[in-house]
């Protein structure tokens, strides 16, 4: 007898379906994919000024968007699907077979990877296009994009999956998981500019990762002379890493030790 | 060996006992059917045997292995185990061929894909959509699912309900070949019909507790209780029940001198004595 295949080779083959499923339910991939899109549409044709010389308000609102695509596309995604797997009784039977749930996890990051790529890519497209968005010149601008880019979707992939245990149930998971992203997403600088928030909002935001990766990604997209508008004058790249960092193990932890794979 | 050993094990929910100390003893290549009302503790037993729960106390063994298992030994565990629960009710956007492929990987030794489509009858279906199956294309698919590994041990967890009579028939054939195969099944069922065309042996539970395990025909002495005649007599249907029924019947055939019109001998069925014995507990 053969061995039992590695958490990891199957967790590549759980990848596979869990993309080619995601692109067979066209109301959810339109919905996922496109609406920043719609967002950045809206928000770029209302928004016209200039914030700050030689940035428009596009251009930070793209920033903005890249970052709420990765809690979009993972923390509320999976918080939303995994429910749902749960009550159709999809997790229980995963549950009966030989597969760990380590290859469920990557399985689960494997879909939030692609489907992020696919949303920042169009982000870019749509905002080059008709934005006239300017895309960073400088290297170290683009290292800082990548590692943002995945250490912020892996922390959102994991807090979705530590998340999925609070809705208790499927039909209601949306109810509860939506306006905590949209409330974020007010309070972290996304629809306004950050610092003109009222403070509270401000240090409320701070708690959470999305804060940190709005500003990273303005790090990114805005020239450095915007530094001196943020709230502590400076892109705080450290301390920005070190929080999705926490918030990554915190949700690694919590996935780990509280996901269920039984409704009862 | 036997394929399931269980001794004392017990189960409360808060202040509810659902299983009030059971010992059962399933051997390898048996085929065994679990009966017993709603609420008796039938789901929460087979899902202590399926590793899904955890008792409060007593000792279970399935094929060897403590079900509370974790990690890697759970895997290899699982690896020797096929469970067919209630039916998912996903949107069922992968076909059956895809999701059954993709099922096979996570054993060491699965069966060939094709080969288990054939045997579930979803020949015509395999490059069809799950969510464009029927109800008993979809139970069968199910079973796919769960003999995917080529397990040693199958649990069946009501796996003919809303199927029609011939639906039924051919899947009772497909169990019978399964366990030509040396595979042991525990099946839970409504039906009592199913299991006495299939179990080797019955249990039945109620109140937490097994009252009975025997051969369904010797179940609750139905092989010696008595038999019950029927025939007509000119106008009148007349019934008449007896120790011996071949003498009576022998009587009667010479007081009409020939056939006995509408002649029947039945024992009771094994609901009868079913409902019989869980009516007892009721009252």
């Amino acid at each position: 007898m053969s061995e039992i295949p590695s958490a990891l080779a199957l967790g590549l083959r759980r990848g596979r379906l869990e993309i080619r499923q995601f692109l067979r339910q066209r109301e959810s991939v339109v919905f996922t994919l496109l609406f920043p899109v719609i967002l950045l549409a809206i928000f770029g044709s209302v928004f016209k000024d200039t914030i700050a010389p030689g940035v428009t308000f596009s251009q930070y609102f793209v920033a903005g968007m890249i970052a709420s695509g990765l809690v979009n596309t993972g923390f509320q995604a999976l918080a939303i699907t995994i429910p749902l797997e749960r009550d159709f009784g999809t997790l229980k039977r995963l549950r009966g077979t030989p597969m760990p749930a380590s290859s469920y996890f990557i399985g689960k990051a494997i879909l939030v990877t692609v489907s992020m790529l696919i949303q920042i890519l169009m982000l870019l497209g749509f905002g080059i296009v008709f934005f006239g968005l300017h895309m960073p010149t400088d290297i170290n601008k683009w290292i800082t994009f990548f590692w943002l880019t995945f250490l912020g979707s892996a922390c959102s992939t994991a807090l979705g999956i530590a998340f999925s245990v609070v809705p208790k149930s499927g039909r209601g998971a949306s109810a509860v998981v939506s306006p905590i992203v949209i409330i974020l997403q007010f309070f972290s600088g996304v629809f306004f500019i950050f610092t003109q928030l009222p403070p509270w909002m401000q240090q409320i935001a701070a708690i959470f990762p999305l804060k940190w990766l709005t500003q990273g990604m303005r790090s990114v997209f805005l020239p450095d002379s915007f530094a001196g508008q943020e709230v502590a004058k400076s892109w705080e790249s450290g301390r920005t890493f070190m929080m999705l960092t926490l918030w990554l193990a915190i949700g690694v932890f919590f996935s780990v030790r509280k996901f269920r794979w039984d409704r009862d | 060996m036997n394929a399931i050993e269980v001794t004392g094990l017990r189960k409360s929910y808060g202040p509810v006992d659902a299983v009030r100390g059971i010992d059962l003893s399933i051997s390898t290549g048996e085929i065994f059917a679990l009966l017993g009302p709603n609420g008796a503790g039938k789901t929460t037993t087979v899902e202590i045997l399926e590793g899904f729960r955890t008792q409060d106390s007593g000792e279970v063994q399935v094929l060897g292995f403590d079900p509370r298992t974790r990690g890697h030994v759970a895997r290899e565990w699982r690896n020797r185990i096929g469970i067919v629960l209630q039916t998912t009710s996903d949107s069922g956007d992968l076909t059956v061929i895809e999701t059954i492929e993709h099922f096979s990987g996570y054993y060491s030794n699965p069966r060939n894909v094709d080969e288990v489509i054939n045997a579930v009858g979803l020949d015509e279906k395999a490059g069809s959509l799950i969510r464009k199956l029927s109800g008993g294309q979809r139970r069968r698919f199910d079973v796919a699912l769960g003999i995917i590994g080529n397990p040693k041990l199958l649990f069946l967890d009501e796996p003919t309900t809303g199927f029609d009579p011939e639906a039924r028939r051919s899947f009772w054939a497909l169990i019978q070949e399964l366990r030509g195969n040396g595979t042991t099944i525990v099946l839970t069922t409504h039906y009592l019909d199913e299991a006495e065309a299939l179990a080797d042996r019955v249990g039945v539970m109620s109140d937490g507790q097994i009252l009975e395990i025997s051969t369904p025909s010797e179940f609750g002495g139905r092989s010696t209780s008595k038999a019950r005649v029927s025939w007509r007599d000119g106008t009148v249907l007349k019934s008449q029940t007896t120790d011996n029924p071949t003498a009576f019947v022998n009587n009667l055939g010479a007081d009409f001198n020939g056939e006995i019109p509408e002649l029947t001998i039945t024992r009771p069925s094994l609901e009868d004595v079913y409902l019989r014995m869980i009516g007892e507990i009721d009252e």
